[in-house]
């Protein structure tokens, strides 16, 4: 069994915890620090126009998110890591499909079904 | 102290539950005289209770649904016998009170500890010998997901006699589910119960799904996985992917309950619309997860006695995941009268008749397998034959449900209930009987006996069919779903007929229960020997019946499709080479743990203090599970070795496995 060739388990590594290492995590805590410290600021100061906060905050998020994939779950695009990628694409998948049809579903009831 | 909980809860004034909950402790006391009798407790503790092994832990999953199974039985037979009798002036022998805790109590209990435990149990038991492999990838974890579930069963037996089950149907919507319409325990048991089963279920999807990407034999590329696998791929992507919907849903259900929030609330904001929604995401999802695994179950049902491949295999595993992938997006055909308008009802309307098409696909390949085989009529393949008539059935009155206009006219009545027991009877029930009987030899070393197993199906088959017929038109005649009393004395002796359809199904079940015991009394001359007892074609059959722990003294090298079809025809073919004494390497297995039993000890004490407000002993509950989980991942032994000459001397009994 062990001889097969396969995929990295996030987390994993071949040669255990080294210098690269580290330092990818600390890169990852960085940018996740900085994301989270613009979005307390974008929501705060008036530089952004008023109703584009949101947006900057969801696009803030997002971005949030890859660096967790990327630092913390090691989700990268190696030919060791298909499983991990095809996951976190079937979760894109079903998460977006929910959220899509019920953001469209409940639109759908409060325009017809609310007082 | 106690919370709401006082000596009043429980219902003495109801002689019919006190009747029913007095036999169930007689028949546990019994049980447990009877195991301390015979000496059995330190055989079951260290066997079966703290066992990590996927065999025994999928065997006790099946036990468990049998058992429930009797429960939820005897619910549908006590509704049956009320609707039979409550016509015009006769208000029959329930109260609405009960009635509506019956209702429920029927579909959470079937659902959830019937179908899917038997499911999950029939994956646990087979994966791991069909992908080639000693176990799953997380023993103990599969431990502690059978132990969840067996204690949201409990939880909700336990409502039989502590307070009462919820009124609200086997969805709970709210507003009905709310604090202020149901003030009582009842939704809080429902509640509780499914959330630790839900979270057992999950642990077993992560569990199962890893096992099957990452830990098959050598040479089992995805494309020369068995049928069965594919499907459990797929409904194990799906129970990954939607029971957190269901956790997070009941989550803020219970936020309103216990905390005051407003999600589905009438006031203050709460929209009960949302909560539809989001459990129906969670729901379409669920009754894939259930019937995709008997899928593979048939299919392997249909190679093996047919003794020829599976017919399209590619076309399967096509069909399979894009089941998988649709079946997201389709969960609004549960409440087209909602409200949603006509380009949303028409979009999920023609998302439902598309998911029929891979469907479609599935039933005719396994008719090209049956077609020029040399088909055995034996009991898997009856049900495999009246799950196939009878399904296509309800699924033809699915795409008629899936159109909205029709929904319109038949929504909430009887036809839905006999549409959705048309296809959870003819799919799950018979598909998880039909891989019963398959892999029964497997897991016990004797085969089941024939005739009690024919009895059976055709009990089963004739009552489904009288006790479902009537109600697709009474459904059509306009009755109400959930009626415990109807006018129209017109509809009368068609529910009598379905009660007569329900008593035959009762006859079906104690078939089952009757083969089993003249099985187990006959089975020296039913004995199982060379662990291939059908002619099979998967690597399960390759290890003796029953399989030793370690399953595989070598993990098989895989080659193909059929991989052990493949390896006995090597051998016919004379290419096996000479046998020779094979060397046996030791083997390392996971050491059993209590961690699942203990932990599902807290889980109870966790639920059962929840419902009844004792906050002290949550907390207790709570605390006791994280240390046994910190006891647990603190252990240094986690696995023993079992010695070369050990299963040297074991292979000298049994018959060894074929070499690839």
């Amino acid at each position: 069994m062990d001889d097969t060739p396969r995929d990295r388990a996030p987390g994993d590594s071949r040669e255990g915890p080294g210098q690269s290492e580290l330092r990818a995590y600390l890169i990852g805590i960085g940018l996740a620090a900085l994301l989270t410290a613009t979005s307390f600021w974008v929501a705060t100061t008036s530089v952004l126009w008023a109703p584009g906060v949101a947006v900057g905050l969801a696009v803030l998020a997002i971005a949030q998110m890859g660096v967790h994939l990327v630092f913390f779950l090691h989700v990268t695009t190696g030919p060791d890591n298909t499983n991990n990628v095809l996951a976190v694409a079937f979760g894109v998948l079903i998460v977006g499909l929910v959220v899509a049809g019920s953001l469209w579903i409940m639109a759908h009831l409060n325009a017809n079904m609310m007082p | 102290m106690l919370g709401k909980l006082s000596w009043s809860v429980i219902p003495v004034d109801q002689p019919m539950v006190m009747i029913a909950s007095g036999l169930m402790i007689l028949a546990i006391l019994a049980m447990m005289i009877g195991i301390t009798v015979k000496g059995l407790w330190r055989y079951l503790w260290r066997e079966w209770l703290t066992s990590v092994d996927h065999k025994r832990i999928g065997v006790m999953y099946c036990a468990l649904a049998m058992v429930m199974l009797l429960r939820g039985v005897t619910d549908a037979i006590m509704m049956r016998a009320q609707q039979a009798l409550a016509a015009g002036s006769a208000q029959g022998y329930l109260p609405p009170e009960h009635f509506d805790q019956l209702f429920s109590a029927h579909g959470t209990i079937m659902i959830f500890f019937v179908a899917m435990p038997f499911v999950v149990g029939l994956m646990n038991f087979v994966l791991p010998l069909q992908l080639g492999i000693r176990d799953v990838a997380f023993p103990t974890l599969n431990s502690v997901s059978f132990w969840l579930t067996a204690s949201g069963a409990l939880l909700v037996n336990l409502s039989l006699v502590i307070g009462n089950f919820a009124r609200t149907g086997w969805l709970a919507y709210p507003p009905l589910a709310e604090l202020r319409f149901s003030p009582d325990v009842g939704v809080d048991y429902y509640l509780w119960a499914l959330q630790i089963s839900g979270i057992g279920t999950l642990l077993g999807g992560i569990n199962l799904m890893t096992t099957i990407l990452k830990m098959r034999a050598p040479g089992m590329g995805y494309m020369r996985m068995p049928m069965f696998c594919w499907t459990a791929l797929a409904s194990n992507l799906l129970i990954v992917a939607a029971f957190p919907v269901l956790t997070a849903t009941f989550a803020m259900l219970l936020l309103d309950r216990y905390l005051g929030f407003h999600f589905f609330t009438v006031d203050g904001g709460g929209n009960m619309m949302m909560y539809v929604n989001l459990i129906w995401v969670w729901g379409h999802p669920e009754v894939y997860i259930l019937i995709l695994p008997v899928f593979g179950v048939f299919s392997e049902v249909a190679a093996t006695f047919s003794g020829k491949p599976l017919f399209g295999y590619r076309s399967m595993v096509g069909a399979t995941m894009a089941i998988c992938i649709l079946s997201f997006i389709v969960w609004l055909h549960h409440f087209f009268t909602m409200g949603a308008g006509g380009d949303v009802n028409g979009f999920f309307g023609i998302m439902t008749m598309i998911i029929a098409v891979p469907t479609g696909v599935k039933v005719f390949n396994w008719m090209f397998t049956f077609y020029g085989g040399r088909l055995r009529l034996s009991v898997p393949i009856l049900w495999t034959a009246g799950f196939m008539v009878t399904f296509v059935l309800g699924g033809a009155t699915g795409v008629m449900l899936a159109i909205p206009p029709i929904d319109f006219i038949v929504h909430d009545t009887v036809f839905l209930v006999a549409h959705f027991h048309n296809v959870i009877i003819a799919g799950v029930i018979f598909g998880v009987f039909a891989g019963y009987t398959y892999w029964f030899p497997k897991a016990f070393g004797f085969t089941l006996d024939e005739g009690w197993g024919r009895a059976a199906f055709w009990c089963w088959l004739i009552g489904f069919y009288l006790a479902f017929m009537p109600l697709y038109w009474l459904g059509l005649a306009g009755m109400p779903r959930r009626l415990q009393h109807y006018q129209t004395v017109a509809w009368q002796p068609w529910l009598e007929l379905a009660a007569l359809g329900a008593l035959i199904v009762v006859a079906g079940i104690a078939c089952l229960l009757i083969q089993l015991m003249v099985s187990i009394r006959t089975r020296a001359s039913r004995l199982d020997t060379t662990g291939d007892p059908w002619n099979g074609r998967t690597l399960e059959w390759a290890s003796p019946s029953p399989p030793p722990a370690w399953n595989f003294s070598e993990l098989p090298v895989v080659d193909g499709e059929d991989a052990f079809w493949r390896m006995k025809q090597m051998a016919r073919e004379g290419h096996a080479g000479p046998a020779q004494a094979v060397a046996y390497r030791s083997i390392e297995m996971p050491k059993n743990s209590p961690t699942g039993i203990v932990t599902a000890f807290f889980a109870v004490l966790t639920g059962f203090a929840l419902i009844w407000h004792i906050w002290w002993m949550a907390g207790l509950g709570l605390l006791g599970a994280l240390v046994t989980m910190l006891a647990f991942a603190w252990r240094d032994m986690t696995e023993s070795e079992i010695p070369g000459d050990v299963i040297a001397q074991y292979y000298q009994t049994h018959p060894s496995e074929p070499k690839g």
